[in-house]
């Protein structure tokens, strides 16, 4: 289709700030305080202990909270409050960041509802099974019907204005559809019966004539319910690898809970009990509560950023998985070359000008409407000045078009006032067809041209061999026409990117292996696959995958899904069959399949996000020690008054800053947990290394200063300089 | 030669020979395990067992027999230990009392060789000999076997779980391993001084015209074993500090190198047998790092001699041998606290302050730094696999460790490993000291007495076996409580471990790319080191401050 190959070209002559990815949708991510505010309610209601169980680290927090409460009413010191008061804030931070990250769907979710709304249906009156494809059912008597009653094999009509009032297939008629609810699109897209651009989506609207459509989907299990609930995330099921880290999470905080208890005996030995407060203080610093309060959030926004770039996935499995794709599969048409062959260059056969073969290829062009035919056009407008013939000009002349018996498309010129003999003819085609043309007139090709139509097909190009004749005298030829793909501008730079993540490419063609090597070096792609069928596609994922590699690709058609099934990430078009929908773990609204990359991208940051935070979250322990450990034992022995590093006010300021800080560093971070970590290609080891730089020592160092400037404030306080 | 001179040459000594030897050995040990043949020796003791050593088993059915084989030496050796004055060559000794019964065969079994008796006069030889001398051999060898059954969870794929034969590995073991490497060792120990008959106690004029029991006995050939498997159990009480065991500064350092060899060549091992030794070094250099660092703090700790006793008496030379000196003792201390040895060539009560608290902390890292026979490699591969799975996500992809995805059930099985050792420690430890029968073992008030139990329950849960005097131990409450912590401390690892190698043999393998973490860079050691060092360091340091490290800083 025109209108996504321009929307394909559009994305990479423009690459959504390569490189840095998060700054993209940065409108999205700035955390307003309208957002916090906004998101409140929903955190008050996630401070349910029942909620908060799923997540052991904040639960610890909650009890722990609990019982400060009932301490610090027993007996209220200005101590024993704030810590309590703190305590509390660090739940609401948590449920606080689950709720931002949600509510950034839930605007995306009303606008679709709206398109949810109640319609009439009209539906046609007959039985089911007497609805075959055929034509005619326009005609049949329809009755009006709530779009809310209609199942699974109605089939209704839809005229130019209506709303199709659930999912279906086409059956037919064609029409143009507004999907712009849906994707955002403001383009209209065609929709007809039969073929792989049959499938509607309830919700979107009728521009022209009108098509007849068997709803596929009952309601209420629409693709906008589906979209519905992906966005405002109420369907979300933890992935694998996030119930991993909430496992680990959970024994962090047991051992923390084992110390932390097994401290009072100890303490008590040595003539040091420590007040339950101090305990609870010391057990929230401790276990990892800033990973444990951003965990969802990571999750959700990963999803969240998917969708901001039109692409829905099914599961947030499929996410992760985008971030671990060792093959990505990318079909050459559309994707890496632009849809069509264009003419590239005119090759003069010997003894010929050139401007002569650029005249006779222009004539001869003038009656080829297939894109391929207009190129010629353009490229002897722009190589050789020669502009667009007048109507006027060619008057009594006739077009002779393509025709698949004849393989040639030209014009028979009408000289001035002569007989029914044309003057001139000029053909364009296939070198065999054009060959036999010339021979058939008694004249011949030269073995120039042959030499020049074998090089340009050994390239990887299709040649056209241009022939003219005058009057009765035998037909000669003049030259060949280069046709080749073009890549799409920019497309190397990406693939060396994706090499430098460890990701290989493989180009999948029904070109020849020749052809498909020489587009493939061009584009710079590590592999092809030529003359792919849909079973070809299939085993060679199936043989990555026995390899153990994880595939992702991109389809559309119905013969695409087995393998949209089969790839570790299947990405259908959502221009494509309600059967390639199916079978992918993600449909692109855009259907732009150079997506792949950028869901490739935001499943790594997704995952670094989850380490980095973790990494930062147990690091930050290290500084807790060194504020709450001489707090709590300088009094028993005066000689760990050294450990006291930061010079903190008091011992009661030193716990309480640990405590605030603890709290406050969930708010600072839930910008970065939504946003994602900045993220650039690079080396496992590059990454690596510059990860924990940045959040492993950075984690190190910073809760020192944190501390120290809270605890600066603390102390201007009243009360706390005791 | 002064004490640093002395201190420099004893550690190059013992490096040199761990860098020759570790190679040829880790490369043996290999084929050991990898070997499709057996030794007419090896046939005939399948036949007794009635085992088909071909018989490839699941994780399970490998646990069940290491278990199996565990609760039937527990038994045989809380007989012995029972009926010991009933038995010949007993010397005269009497039964032991159940409690240090148990104590003693659990200790022994679980290659601890914690000893709440003193071996010369509560031991007789057949339970040294048939009892306690065995199980030197097969509790390392049912470490190697677990090590060995992990490594081959990681080199196979798609197997549905079978990681070897038990009884294959613990027979070739102990025949092709730990038999020849002792029977060399105790000749060397022999020519180097150690004394070795089967004599009972003779009785010998002193010079000042006194008279002395001078006690006799196979000492070389279990001194031998009790290095070479990190066993720790001395013949004599004083173990490695008394000149029978360890009679000259160069037996002493051929002893810390034979209680090294095994655990820096298992890494060797490791990475021969799963295809790239570039990740055997890896380990080695980890192993490496935390070893040079306990032994470079402990020689400063006892060299510097900080504290007052010590600093008044001008060295801190008490409780430790004149023959070596504060530097040999230093390297020995770590060394043996560094592989789950637990024997001694001076008292560690005795040490510094800050030398005993890395004494302690060199256990609490979880016996790593380079471990005992076998447990050494399995635990660092365990926290191979916890550090690529907290930092393997930074580099954009769900963890994997050679190939292996590191998944919920995987990291489950590595956070409940990780959460045992401190387990048993803090409770077993917190409860020692609020219950009356726990406080009455201390013997001295304020941070050291707190020191001495919080070592007690990490050597025990650590299967160290070394001890800070001090602490009356051979008491019913301490024998039980020390027992059972020494007997979860071991099987419930190994347990984990299995289950663990069991899951990773049944993965595929998936292949390394551009985009995998390497997980052979000095900056993974680094980051290996790190998080081992972070995550004992966070669980431990409440305690340790009010223990060592308020000590020291008294």
């Amino acid at each position: 289709m025109t209108t996504h190959t321009q929307d394909s070209v559009e994305h990479v002559t423009t690459p959504p700030g390569a490189g840095d990815a998060p700054s993209g949708d940065g409108h999205a991510s700035r955390l307003t305080a309208r957002a916090l505010v906004a998101a409140l309610p929903g955190a008050l209601r996630k401070l349910s202990p029942r909620r908060l169980a799923s997540s052991p680290v904040l639960f610890v927090v909650e009890v722990g909270a609990a019982l400060t409460t009932v301490l610090a009413v027993a007996s209220p010191t200005g101590f024993a409050v704030a810590v309590t008061v703190w305590l509390w804030a660090t739940v609401l931070f948590a449920t606080l960041a689950e709720s931002v990250a949600e509510g950034r769907g839930k605007a995306q979710a009303a606008s679709l509802r709206a398109s949810q709304r109640q319609t009439v249906a009209h539906k046609v009156v007959a039985p089911q099974d007497s609805l075959v494809f055929t034509t005619g059912l326009a005609r049949l008597a329809t009755a009006d019907v709530p779009s809310a009653s209609l199942r699974v094999g109605d089939v209704v009509v839809v005229s130019a204005g209506e709303t199709i009032p659930g999912d279906g297939d086409v059956i037919e008629g064609v029409a143009s559809v507004d999907e712009s609810a849906i994707t955002g699109e403001s383009a209209p897209v065609i929709r007809e019966s039969g073929g792989d651009r049959s499938a509607v989506t309830g919700g979107t609207v009728v521009l022209s004539d009108r098509v007849v459509v068997r709803v596929t989907a009952p309601p209420g299990h629409t693709f906008v319910d589906r979209m519905i609930a992906l966005v405002e995330g109420s369907e979300r099921r933890r992935t694998p690898n996030e119930v991993a880290l909430n496992v680990l999470l959970t024994t962090l905080t047991v051992v923390f809970l084992l110390a932390v208890a097994s401290l009072q005996p100890f303490a008590v030995h040595a003539g040091g009990r420590q007040s339950m407060i101090i305990l609870v203080a010391l057990l929230v610093c401790l276990i990892p509560t800033t990973i444990g309060a951003l965990l969802s959030a990571i999750g959700i926004a990963g999803m969240d950023r998917l969708v901001q770039r039109n692409v829905l996935a099914m599961s947030g499995r499929a996410v992760e998985a985008a971030g671990d794709v060792d093959v990505l599969l990318l079909d050459k048409t559309g994707t890496i070359t632009l849809g069509n062959r264009q003419a590239y260059e005119l090759i003069a056969a010997d003894g010929v000008d050139e401007r002569a073969l650029a005249d006779a290829a222009q004539l001869a062009s003038m009656a080829d409407e297939t894109p391929e035919g207009r190129s010629v056009l353009v490229l002897v407008k722009e190589r050789y000045g020669l502009r667009a013939r007048d109507e006027g000009e060619l008057v009594g002349s006739v077009l002779v078009p393509f025709s698949a018996t004849t393989r040639m498309s030209g014009l028979d010129l009408v000289g001035a006032g002569t007989d029914d003999r044309p003057d001139r003819t000029v053909r364009k085609g296939a070198a065999a067809a054009v060959s036999h043309w010339v021979h058939s007139t008694g004249g011949h090709t030269g073995p120039d041209v042959a030499a020049t139509v074998d090089a340009v097909a050994a390239s990887g190009g299709t040649p056209l061999v241009v022939a003219e004749r005058h009057g009765s005298a035998p037909a000669r030829v003049l030259g060949v026409v280069h046709l080749k793909d073009v890549v799409k501008p920019g497309l190397r730079a990406r693939f060396d990117e994706l090499r430098a993540m460890g990701i290989r490419t493989v180009m999948v063609t029904g070109d020849n292996p020749a052809t498909a090597r020489a587009i493939a070096a061009e584009a710079g792609v590590d592999d092809v696959l030529a003359e792919a069928t849909p079973e070809d596609k299939l085993a060679l994922i199936r043989r990555e995958q026995e390899g153990g590699r994880l595939v992702a690709m991109a389809g559309d058609g119905t013969n695409d899904a087995p393998a949209l099934a089969q790839a570790d990430v299947g990405v259908a078009m959502s221009t494509g069959t309600a059967a390639a929908k199916e079978a992918g773990n993600m449909i692109d609204l855009d259907s732009n399949p150079t997506k792949l990359i950028e869901i490739v991208r935001i499943g790594k940051q997704l995952l670094i996000t989850r380490g980095a935070l973790t990494t930062f979250s147990i690091a930050n322990d290290v500084a807790k020690y060194f504020a709450i450990l001489p707090a709590m034992f300088v009094g028993l022995y005066p000689q760990l008054g050294v450990l006291d590093v930061m010079r903190l006010g008091s011992p009661q300021s030193a716990i309480l800053s640990a405590v605030v800080f603890n709290a406050v560093v969930i708010v600072a971070l839930i910008p970065l947990a939504l946003r994602g970590v900045r993220y650039r290609p690079a080396s496992a080891s590059t990454m690596l290394r510059r990860n924990l730089l940045l959040y492993g020592v950075g984690g190190l160092v910073t809760p020192f200063v944190g501390i120290k400037a809270i605890d600066l404030l603390l102390t201007l306080l009243p009360g706390m300089t005791s | 030669m002064n004490e640093i001179t002395a201190a420099v040459v004893q550690i190059g000594l013992v490096v040199l020979l761990l860098v020759l030897v570790h190679r040829p050995l880790g490369d043996y040990m290999a084929r050991v395990f990898t070997s499709r043949r057996h030794l007419a020796v090896e046939r005939a003791g399948y036949r007794v067992m009635r085992v088909d050593p071909d018989a490839e088993q699941r994780w399970s059915s490998y646990l069940l027999s290491l278990l199996g084989f565990g609760a039937a030496s527990i038994l045989v050796l809380y007989g012995l230990a029972r009926t010991q004055h009933l038995l010949p060559l007993s010397l005269g000794v009497s039964p032991m009392d159940p409690a240090g019964a148990w104590n003693t065969a659990v200790s022994f079994v679980t290659n601890t060789n914690w000893q709440s008796y003193s071996g010369e006069t509560e031991a007789g030889h057949l339970l040294q000999m048939a009892g306690l001398a065995v199980q030197n051999f097969v509790s390392a060898a049912t470490g190697l076997a677990v090590a060995v059954a992990l490594v081959r969870g990681f080199a196979r794929s798609g197997t549905d779980g079978r990681v070897g034969n038990f009884w294959a590995d613990l027979v070739r073991a102990v025949v092709r391993v730990l038999l020849p490497a002792a029977a060399v060792a105790a000749l060397l120990l022999v020519a180097l001084g150690v004394v070795q008959n089967l004599g009972g106690h003779v009785e010998v004029t002193s010079l000042a015209g006194g008279t002395t029991v001078m006690p006799g006995g196979p000492v070389a050939s279990q001194e031998a074993i009790k290095e070479l498997g990190t066993n720790g159990g001395g013949f004599f009480n004083a173990n490695s500090a008394h000149p029978f065991e360890n009679p000259t500064p160069l037996s002493n350092v051929v002893e810390i190198f034979l209680l090294l060899v095994i655990p820096f060549s298992l890494p060797r091992t490791f990475g021969r047998m799963v295809g790239d030794l570039r990740q055997g070094r890896a380990v080695a250099a980890a192993m490496a790092v935390l070893w040079v660092s306990a032994v470079g703090l402990l020689t400063w700790a006892e060299l510097a001699a900080p504290g007052a006793v010590p600093t008044a008496a001008g060295a801190a030379m008490e409780g430790k041998e004149v023959r070596f000196g504060e530097a040999a003792s230093a390297l020995f201390a770590a060394s043996t606290t560094g592989t789950s040895t637990g024997a001694v060539n001076a008292m560690h009560d005795s040490l510094t302050a800050p030398g005993g608290g890395v004494a302690l902390v060199n256990m609490l890292l979880g016996e790593v730094a380079p471990g005992g026979v076998g447990a050494g490699l399995y635990g660092f591969l365990v926290l191979a696999v916890l550090t690529v799975f907290l930092a393997g996500l930074m580099v954009g992809r769900t963890p994997e460790l050679l190939g292996k995805k590191i998944g919920r059930h995987e990291i489950t099985l590595v956070a409940l490993y990780i959460l045992t050792m401190p387990a048993l420690v803090l409770v077993g430890a917190g409860l020692a000291i609020a219950l009356p029968a726990g406080q009455a073992g201390i013997q001295e008030g304020g941070p050291h007495g707190l020191s001495e139990v919080l070592y007690a329950f990490t050597s025990a849960a650590n299967n160290n076996g070394s001890a800070f005097a001090g602490l009356t131990v051979a008491t019913p409450f301490y024998d039980t409580a020390l027992g059972l912590v020494m007997l979860l401390g071991r099987f419930v690892p190994i347990a984990l471990v299995l289950a663990l190698a069991g899951r990773l043999a049944s993965q595929g393998t998936v292949p390394a790319g551009e985009g995998t973490l390497p997980t052979h860079r000095p900056i993974f050691v680094g980051l290996l080191v790190a998080v081992t060092v972070v995550v004992v360091g966070l669980t431990f340091i409440p305690v340790l401050a009010l223990g060592p490290i308020a000590e020291a800083l008294a």
